[in-house]
Parts: C-alpha cells; sequence; structure tokens
C-alpha cells in the first residue's frame, strides 16, 4: 500500500478475486466494497449503511468475513478476497446456497449475500457448529425480512452436508 | 378442485426467484449502471420549520463535475400518493417542514463530486415555529405547517358513531377506560432507496426505483413533470425490503427523472442510511383511549375509541391511517356499538405513513391490553374470554365490514395448547411469565386509493409452441414472494411445473397494472387474476386437445406437464403439444385475468377504510423473562397461529409469519423514531435522535426467540385456492402479548410500546411505593371533535348509511380521470 495517495490519482491494486488474479486501477479513497461493485462491477455485495453497522457488505478477506465498506481497496493488495459471486463452483450452487434457497433464508435477499460469505467463513473453521455458534457468527448480520430462524437452519443444514474437514468451497 | 388434486399449492418449495437471490444476481436498483450516467445528491434541510428566503447555487454550479443543480422551481406541481394529501413538491419551493426536507440536488460526475456541491449552495432561512409534537399542534393553530387540513395544524379529524355508545356504556356492568400510548418506530430496510432515471432510445422516460409501488410512482411523475403516463416507464427493482417504507412516490425519484430529461442521460441516487430515516413513513406515534362496555358474563356493550396520531410534515397515507387505527377493532370480536374519533396532527418531523399493520398495531395493542385487564378483572382466563367474544363468521360488523371465514378460536385454542398455557399462565415463578394476544389483518384494502372502477390486479398469459409459458403482472417482489406466487398459481391451473413459467413483474410498460405491494393484496388479488388468466388458457387448451382426441372437454386432467383423459390417462397429449393445438385451432395465444374487489356494504364518508375481500386472524403467546432488580427483559418462546386460509408456499409462509413475530419483538421491546433538540449553542433544531442502523436498535440472532408455528388452514372462498394474507398480521398480537406477559412476570402495566427495562423499573418503583403499578401515558387531551357521522348497525336496521350525512355528491366514474391523470396539472 502506497505511503501517500494524490488525490484524482488512480493506483494499481493487485489482488485475487475468487480465485482468480485481478490488477486494476482504482481511486485511492476507495473502499473495497466500491472497488468490487463499481470498479469490478461485482455487484453480488450490497451495501445498507457504509458504515459497518449492518454486516450487507461482508465479503472474505484471506477466509476471514470482512466488512467490505470498511477497508479500503488498497488494503487488499495482495490479499484473497471472495464474494458471493465466487461461492459456486465448476456450475453448481455451494451447500448453503441450496440450502438458503430451499429453506426460505432468502426474503428479499438483499442481506444473503453477506450472510453466506460469513456463513461459510463459520463452515470453514468449524463444520459442524451449534446452533449458538451459527447465532453468533451471524450476529453482525441484519435481516429485517425472515426474523433469522429459516437463517439458522439453512446453515445447519448445509453443515448437515458437509464432511468433517470442512466446506472449503466443495459443492455437490 | 379438491384440495387432494393440488400439486404445487400447498408443497414447500424452492421460490422461483431463489437462485437468483443465493448467487448475488438479484438486480436492485443501486446495482444498475449505465454508460455516462451521472449520480445526484439532495441538500437537505437543517431546520425543521422555515419560510426559504434565498437559494444562491452559483459556487455549487461552477464546481468542476458539476451537470447540473436544481431547486423547487424545477418542481411547480405537487404530488402524494393520497389524492386529498397532494403536499409534496420533489424539491420545497417556499418552506421546508422538517431536519431532512429536500431543498436542492446536485447532479455530478460522481457521488463525491456532487456531495462536495451540494455544500457550497446557500440557502437562507427564515425560522418558524418548531412543533414537535401533538401538545405544540393542538395548542398552536398559527402558523400552520400546511396550508391545507381541517383546522390550524390539525391533518385530519375523523369522527364515526355505530348504534348509541353512549346509552350501551351506561348500561353495562362495568366500563374499563385506559390511556395507550406507541412510539413510532421506521423499516428499516437493509436496501437503501435508489433509483436511475434514463431516456430510453425513443426519448421516453424510463426510472427504475426500489419501489413497492411503481404504478403510484407512475401517476406521480405523470402529474408533478406534467407528461403523458404513456411516456413513461416504471420499472420496480426488486426490493431488498419494503414493510411500507417504499409505498409512497418518493422525491428522489421525481428528482432523477427530471434531470435525466434535461440531461438527457441516465442519472442515479442511492439516499444514505441517514437519509433513509429520514424517508420514513413509519409508524405513527399513537396516544389512544379506550372505554369498553362489559356485561358480566364477560361480553362486550360497546367500545368508544379516540386516537391521536403524530403525522410529522406531510400528508402521505396518513388519512388513511387515521382512519386504520379505528377500523379493524370489530373485525376481532363481537363489538354490538362502537364509536371512533381519530386525529392527525402534522409536525416538524419525517412524515409518517404505512408500516407492516398500518396503523392498525397501535391501536390494536390498547385493545388487546385492555382485554388482558378486563380478563383479569372478571377473573376470567384471558384466552377463556376471548373465545367467548370472537366474531361470527360470513356477518356484518358493526361498522359493516364483511368478515369471511374466521379461524380465530381455533388459533387461539393452539397456542394455548401448544405453550401449555393452563399450566404456565399465573402459574410461573416470579420474574417468568406468559401473556396472550390476538388480532386481524386484510388481506388487501377494499377500496383503491384512487377511486374508480377499474381492476385491484391484471395479469396476462402468453403461451406459445416451445411450452413455455409467461406471466405478466404489475405486483413488485420486495421479497415476501409474489412472483412466486405468481407462478405457482399458474402452474397449478395448467399442469406444469412452477419453473417452467417465466415471471415479468413490475414494469408499466410491459406488465397490467397492479396497484402494488402494500395492504397485504397482492396474494389474493394478483393471485385471484393469475388463477383466472390461467384458468381461460386452460380452457383454449382443452378445446383444442378435446377436439384432436375425441375426448370431452369435462374429462380432460391438467397435472404432470400432460393434458390427458381422466378416464384413461394413458390418452393425451404433452403439454407443449396441447398449447402446439390451441395455437393452430386459436391462432397466436394470450389470455388475461383481472380482480376488483366486492363491493363494500360500508357506504358512509370514511368507509372506504376497512373493507377488504377477507380477513386474517392470528394468536400469539409469549413467554418473557423479566430482571426485577433491572427491568431486563428476555423473549426465550413464542408460540404464533395463523388463519392464513391456504398456505400456497409453506416455506414463505412460515416465513412472513417468522418475520412478523421478529418486527413484532423489535417494535415491542427497543425500535423508537424519536427525535431531540439540539443544544442551543448549536441550533436548538428538532433532529432524529439517532439516524443510524447502530444507534437504532433492532434484534439480531442472539435476541431471538424460539417460535412455534401454527397454520391453521379453512380455505376462504375469497381468496386464490383459499388462501389468506400474512405479510402483516401476525406482527400485530406480538406487542400486547409482551405487555401482558410482563405483567404476569412482575406484576406492572406498560400500557406502552416500547417496554423497555427502565419502564419496568419505574414501575415496579410505583408499585413498591404503593403507587399504580403502572408506566404509560395519564391523558388524553381535549379534542374539539365534529359531530360523528351515525350508522346504525346492522342487526338495529342500519343499511350501511350514516343518518345525518349530508348527501354527497355521486361519484365520478373516475376510470376516465385515471387514464388522463398524465396530462393533468
Amino acid at each position: 500500500m502506497p505511503e501517500v495517495v494524490e488525490p484524482g490519482v488512480k493506483v494499481r491494486l493487485s489482488l485475487t478475486v475468487n480465485g482468480e488474479p485481478v490488477e486494476t486501477l482504482v481511486d485511492g479513497y476507495k473502499t473495497l466494497l466500491e472497488v468490487l461493485r463499481e470498479d469490478l462491477q461485482l455487484t453480488g455485495t450490497k451495501h445498507g449503511c457504509e458504515l459497518g453497522e449492518c454486516g450487507a457488505c461482508a465479503v472474505l478477506v484471506d477466509g476471514e468475513p470482512t466488512l467490505s465498506c470498511l477497508l479500503l481497496g488498497l488494503e487488499c493488495e495482495g490479499r484473497d478476497v471472495v464474494t458471493v459471486e465466487g461461492l459456486t463452483s465448476d456450475g453448481r450452487l455451494h451447500p448453503l446456497q441450496d440450502a438458503f434457497a430451499d429453506l426460505g433464508a432468502a426474503q428479499c435477499g438483499y442481506c444473503t449475500p453477506g450472510i453466506l460469505v460469513t456463513a461459510k467463513a463459520l463452515l470453514d473453521r468449524e463444520p459442524h457448529p451449534t446452533r449458538e455458534h451459527i447465532r453468533e457468527a451471524l450476529s453482525g448480520n441484519l435481516c429485517r425480512c425472515t426474523g433469522y430462524l429459516q437463517i439458522i437452519e439453512a446453515v445447519e443444514a448445509a453443515a448437515a452436508l458437509t464432511p468433517d474437514d470442512g466446506a472449503k468451497g466443495t459443492a455437490r | 378442485m379438491s384440495a387432494g388434486a393440488l400439486k404445487v399449492i400447498g408443497e414447500p418449495r424452492r421460490r422461483v426467484d431463489g437462485r437468483a437471490k443465493v448467487t448475488g444476481q438479484t438486480r436492485f436498483a443501486d446495482d444498475i449502471t449505465f454508460p455516462r450516467m451521472l449520480h445526484c445528491k439532495l441538500l437537505r434541510s437543517a431546520i425543521p420549520h422555515a419560510r426559504i428566503v434565498s437559494i444562491d447555487t452559483t459556487k455549487a454550479e461552477a464546481l468542476d463535475g458539476v451537470h447540473a443543480v436544481l431547486t423547487g422551481d424545477a418542481f411547480p406541481i405537487a404530488y402524494g400518493v393520497l389524492p386529498v394529501s397532494h403536499d409534496e413538491h420533489a424539491l420545497c419551493r417556499d418552506k421546508v417542514r422538517f431536519v431532512g426536507d429536500p431543498v436542492a440536488a446536485v447532479i455530478a460526475v460522481d457521488e463525491a463530486t456532487a456531495a462536495d456541491a451540494t455544500r457550497l449552495i446557500h440557502v437562507e432561512y427564515e425560522p418558524l415555529r418548531t412543533f414537535a409534537g401533538p401538545d405544540d399542534s393542538l395548542a398552536h393553530p398559527e402558523p400552520r405547517i400546511h396550508d391545507y387540513g381541517d383546522e390550524g395544524n390539525i391533518h385530519k379529524l375523523v369522527s364515526l358513531q355505530f348504534g348509541d355508545i353512549d346509552a350501551a356504556l351506561a348500561a353495562s356492568d362495568h366500563v374499563f377506560d385506559d390511556v395507550f400510548f406507541f412510539e413510532g418506530s421506521t423499516h428499516l430496510p437493509i436496501e437503501q432507496h435508489a433509483a436511475v432515471g434514463l431516456k430510453d432510445p425513443d426519448g421516453k422516460l424510463v426510472v427504475y426505483s426500489s419501489t413497492q409501488t411503481p404504478h403510484y410512482v407512475h401517476r406521480a411523475l405523470a402529474k408533478s413533470l406534467a407528461m403523458p403516463a404513456a411516456h413513461i416507464r416504471v420499472i420496480a427493482t426488486p426490493n431488498g425490503g419494503g414493510f411500507g417504507g417504499k409505498s409512497d412516490p418518493f422525491n428522489h425519484e421525481i428528482v432523477v427523472a427530471k434531470a435525466a430529461l434535461l440531461l438527457d442521460r441516465p442519472v442515479k441516487i442511492c439516499l444514505t442510511r441517514e437519509e433513509v430515516f429520514y424517508c420514513h413513513r413509519g409508524r405513527h406515534p399513537v396516544l389512544m383511549r379506550f372505554r369498553t362496555g362489559v356485561r358480566k358474563d364477560g361480553t362486550l356493550t360497546g367500545v368508544d375509541l379516540q386516537t391521536l396520531l403524530d403525522g410529522g410534515a406531510y400528508g402521505s397515507y396518513g388519512v388513511a391511517s387515521t382512519f386504520y387505527t379505528g377500523a379493524l377493532q370489530t373485525v376481532t370480536y363481537d363489538i354490538p356499538r362502537y364509536r371512533f374519533r381519530g386525529c392527525r396532527v402534522f409536525t416538524n418531523k419525517p412524515p409518517c405513513g404505512p408500516k407492516r399493520g398500518h396503523g392498525t398495531p397501535q391501536a390494536r395493542f390498547g385493545q388487546e391490553v385492555q382485554l388482558d385487564k378486563i380478563a383479569e378483572r372478571l377473573d376470567v382466563d384471558p384466552a377463556e374470554f376471548r373465545l367467548r367474544i370472537v366474531a361470527p363468521p360470513d356477518s356484518l360488523t358493526a361498522n359493516f365490514l364483511h368478515i369471511g371465514t374466521i379461524a380465530l378460536a381455533d388459533c387461539i385454542r393452539s397456542v394455548v395448547r401448544h405453550s401449555d398455557w393452563k399450566n404456565t399462565f399465573r402459574k410461573l415463578p416470579h420474574g417468568r411469565g406468559v401473556g396472550l394476544a390476538c388480532s386481524s389483518y386484510l388481506s388487501g384494502a377494499g377500496l383503491p386509493i384512487n377511486w374508480n372502477d377499474l381492476p385491484h390486479s391484471g395479469v396476462q398469459l402468453k403461451l406459445d409452441r416451445s411450452g413455455g409459458v409467461t406471466a405478466f403482472s404489475g405486483a413488485t417482489e420486495i421479497g415476501q414472494g409474489s412472483d412466486d406466487v405468481l407462478v405457482a398459481c399458474v402452474a397449478e391451473v395448467l399442469g406444469i411445473d412452477p419453473f417452467d413459467v417465466r415471471a415479468v413483474t413490475g414494469d408499466t410498460d410491459l406488465t397490467p397494472v397492479d396497484l402494488g405491494s402494500y395492504s397485504s393484496r397482492v396474494t389474493l388479488m394478483m393471485g385471484n387474476a393469475a388463477v383466472q388468466a390461467a384458468e381461460r388458457a386452460r380452457e383454449l387448451l382443452a378445446d383444442a386437445v378435446s377436439k384432436r382426441l375425441g375426448v370431452p372437454k369435462g374429462r380432460l386432467t391438467f397435472a404432470e406437464r400432460r393434458v390427458f383423459d381422466a378416464a384413461n390417462p394413458g390418452t393425451g397429449v404433452s403439454f407443449q403439444e396441447a398449447v402446439c393445438m390451441a395455437e393452430a385451432q386459436f391462432g397466436t395465444l394470450g389470455t388475461t385475468g383481472s380482480y376488483t374487489p366486492p363491493k363494500s356494504a360500508a357506504q358512509f364518508k370514511g368507509g372506504g377504510v376497512g373493507p377488504s375481500p377477507t380477513y386474517s386472524y392470528t394468536a400469539a403467546v409469549v413467554e418473557v423473562e423479566v430482571d426485577p432488580e433491572t427491568g431486563w427483559i428476555l423473549v426465550p418462546r413464542v408460540w404464533i397461529a395463523h388463519d392464513i386460509g391456504r398456505g400456497l408456499n409453506p416455506t414463505l409462509v412460515r416465513g412472513q409469519v417468522e418475520g412478523s413475530v421478529y418486527m413484532g419483538l423489535g417494535e415491542a421491546l427497543m425500535e423508537e423514531q424519536v427525535f431531540r433538540r439540539l443544544p442551543a449553542r448549536l441550533s436548538n433544531a428538532l433532529v432524529h435522535k439517532f439516524p443510524s442502523i447502530l444507534e437504532y436498535k433492532s434484534p439480531t440472532t442472539l435476541d431471538m426467540p424460539e417460535i412455534f408455528t401454527d397454520l391453521i388452514e379453512h380455505p376462504d372462498a375469497a381468496g386464490p385456492f383459499g388462501a389468506k394474507e400474512v405479510g402483516q398480521g401476525p406482527l400485530l398480537p406480538i406487542m400486547p402479548a409482551v405487555a401482558s406477559a410482563v405483567y404476569d412476570a412482575v406484576g406492572v402495566r406498560i400500557d406502552e410500546v416500547p417496554i423497555t427495562p427502565q419502564k419496568i423499573v419505574k414501575a415496579l418503583q410505583a408499585k413498591a411505593a404503593g403507587r399504580d403499578a403502572r408506566y404509560g401515558p395519564a391523558s388524553f387531551p381535549e379534542i374539539r371533535w365534529p359531530e360523528p357521522l351515525l350508522v346504525t348497525p346492522p342487526w338495529e336496521g342500519g343499511d350501511g348509511r350514516a343518518s345525518n350525512e349530508p348527501a354527497r355528491k355521486k361519484r365520478k366514474a373516475e376510470a376516465g380521470v385515471e387514464a388522463t391523470a398524465g396530462v393533468r396539472a
């Protein structure tokens, strides 16, 4: 990350997004959220406050759930970013995506991308979490539609399909 | 069609738009971009009430990257959602009425430049008295916030009487007189409102917006921009949550439309979270007084209700909201005589409007908590008490609302059984308690906002030789699953899979009018229109197949993507072949369906709010744990039973019930849209107390209880396959059930929401000091009510008209008005 970014001067940014290397020129002031949505056209990642309050913009940075509205794009130089667009593999949905779609965990679908990546990080770390751990892991992601229960059940259903060594992006 | 024959309806299924939502491919309004697109920011008033003396935009216009600066001069024509309240301009012209009212717009090359430019605009204001609440507005008729309304700063006064309520109360064994307060709250959709305006290649206007009501946005654009409606296309993008907060036509939608027309470039706006709090249109704060007469046997003699609504700065849906605070009390319980008087005042705060339950949750709270008090006084179990007074099915109420099916008694019995109520109510240890409450809600408003004889919902079907079916509907997907209802109804009738049906919705160029996703109307109204369109298509296919196969039409069955002889299932054709046969016989295939609600029996002025084709019913038991030292309150479990008629997709129905419980708990325990004065050294202005998600507390995963949901299915003939609404009704019993559970737990009445630890502690302190063990409003103010319209209840010989109403001019059929709305200035 450069020490000083002159206003109006674009800065080169190299990172991995959804498993693919990306090189782009970005405004230094842009958040990772803005880089993803505006420069890379990855609009699957949403925003609800742009102040780190709602969790809608969560993505995985080096495998950790991260609020992309609180991180500058330039802070992601050389890092590995996964968004909702990166959850599918080999043309198939991630078990979490299937479970969310089947079990009513996405109503309006706006908070869903942030919740999906947060849940993926949980299952990657803990393939068979308790209900309490699921609630804790998702407590920073606000959803106004569902009342959360169908979300929690969908994570449990996906976990039930997950081998003990973790989901790791595998798909059924 | 018998229930056993249903293949799609009633089965838990992945919703048709489920894949798009879990892959991030649903395109919300702010996901839409166009080449050469510009960005818009609004300058909003920092003063609650002031006359605009002058606006200087020269510095803003001179900033590099700024393409245009607009002020109220560009928007001479007022608009609003209700015909009686066209009191908004896209940008303020003469006055600002609350902190957040938009006074200017900057259109620039990017958001940052537009935001910088708004800070270069100089507005000179002449401050006016601030009206912070109803007391101010009732006490001071001048200066008027608006130059219309019933008097001074009173927007609307309603006074309706159904039978001699005073005589009924005088003859009662007991009269209960209670005052309650329900604080305002906001929708807090996670998606911030966004809109994009542009000219299409033909030069016509296109507006994409996160709106629940593209039809009303269409009308407002046509009026405020003085353009033919036929030259405007409104596309409702899927909403990232609505809950009523995206039901009004909004100033920002009109601003980007105007800017796109002026600049001939796409213009986008996406509101900040703070601005979403200023858009509001949320729950009205309501003070209310219930006087209820009861006989010794526990039956009710009558209810006398007064409500006072803090409307905020504009009309919005407020006239309807006012009526709704008094409309549905009679639909739940048998109330022989009834008087309702409601008053909505203007104040200098963001406008209130419809939030999930629209005007009814406030009075439902008061009514249900009072019933709990009555049951205690009569020493009868609150569940038993309600079972005695449940309104009868297929009947007219005192205020001439028609009840269809009512499974409320089944709902009450369900939650009593599942919660083990008989062994828990008044039997749990100190600090733990249970409370029960009931509710009812509309399955769509029976009358349109713009009075006319036109259908409320239309559906068109296209079938072609591919075997594919496309369903076109103006209904708007706000997360509730309206696209899924549409395809499910069509697929069921035609015997195909929901995935075979493509839904095209919410686009005023492509889809027939549906009035919008509000008032819990879509499943019933669009569903009925979809069934009619599909039945007409099935008729065409059956005719062609019958001729080709020589099988009588009545014996043909549509199922499993086949059309076949019910008596000889081997004889038949594929659905695709059936479509080809019909296309060969009739030519290109298309059918339509539409829905208009039945005429209401309520013929008095004001009787237009409350009628519905049928009502849903809900009962809930809430369990609480209250710390008697700190007042800290936890909700571990909720049992809820909902009279759904029939659940079209039980997965989605359950989601609506649980989402309602969630939102109800938010209102019961923490959510408040409240205001404060800035310190005098700043401006002393009345501002939103905390326009941020962090400070506006809403429940998280950690706050949610276990919820036991029971769907009671008694199909109602008014609904598609018997379905009633579910999106709003289940919210209503939660707040009063929490209040009654707190009383059961620690013996204090909290007669207002939200029910916070501080209020519980204050009530406990009052109790310990020997005072009234209660926290809540002390009294209801004196309001000079107009003489009520006198309507005799049906059982006293009434015909639905008011005996003292001045003759009203016969309503013009507004069909022509609707069609020409675009060219009326």
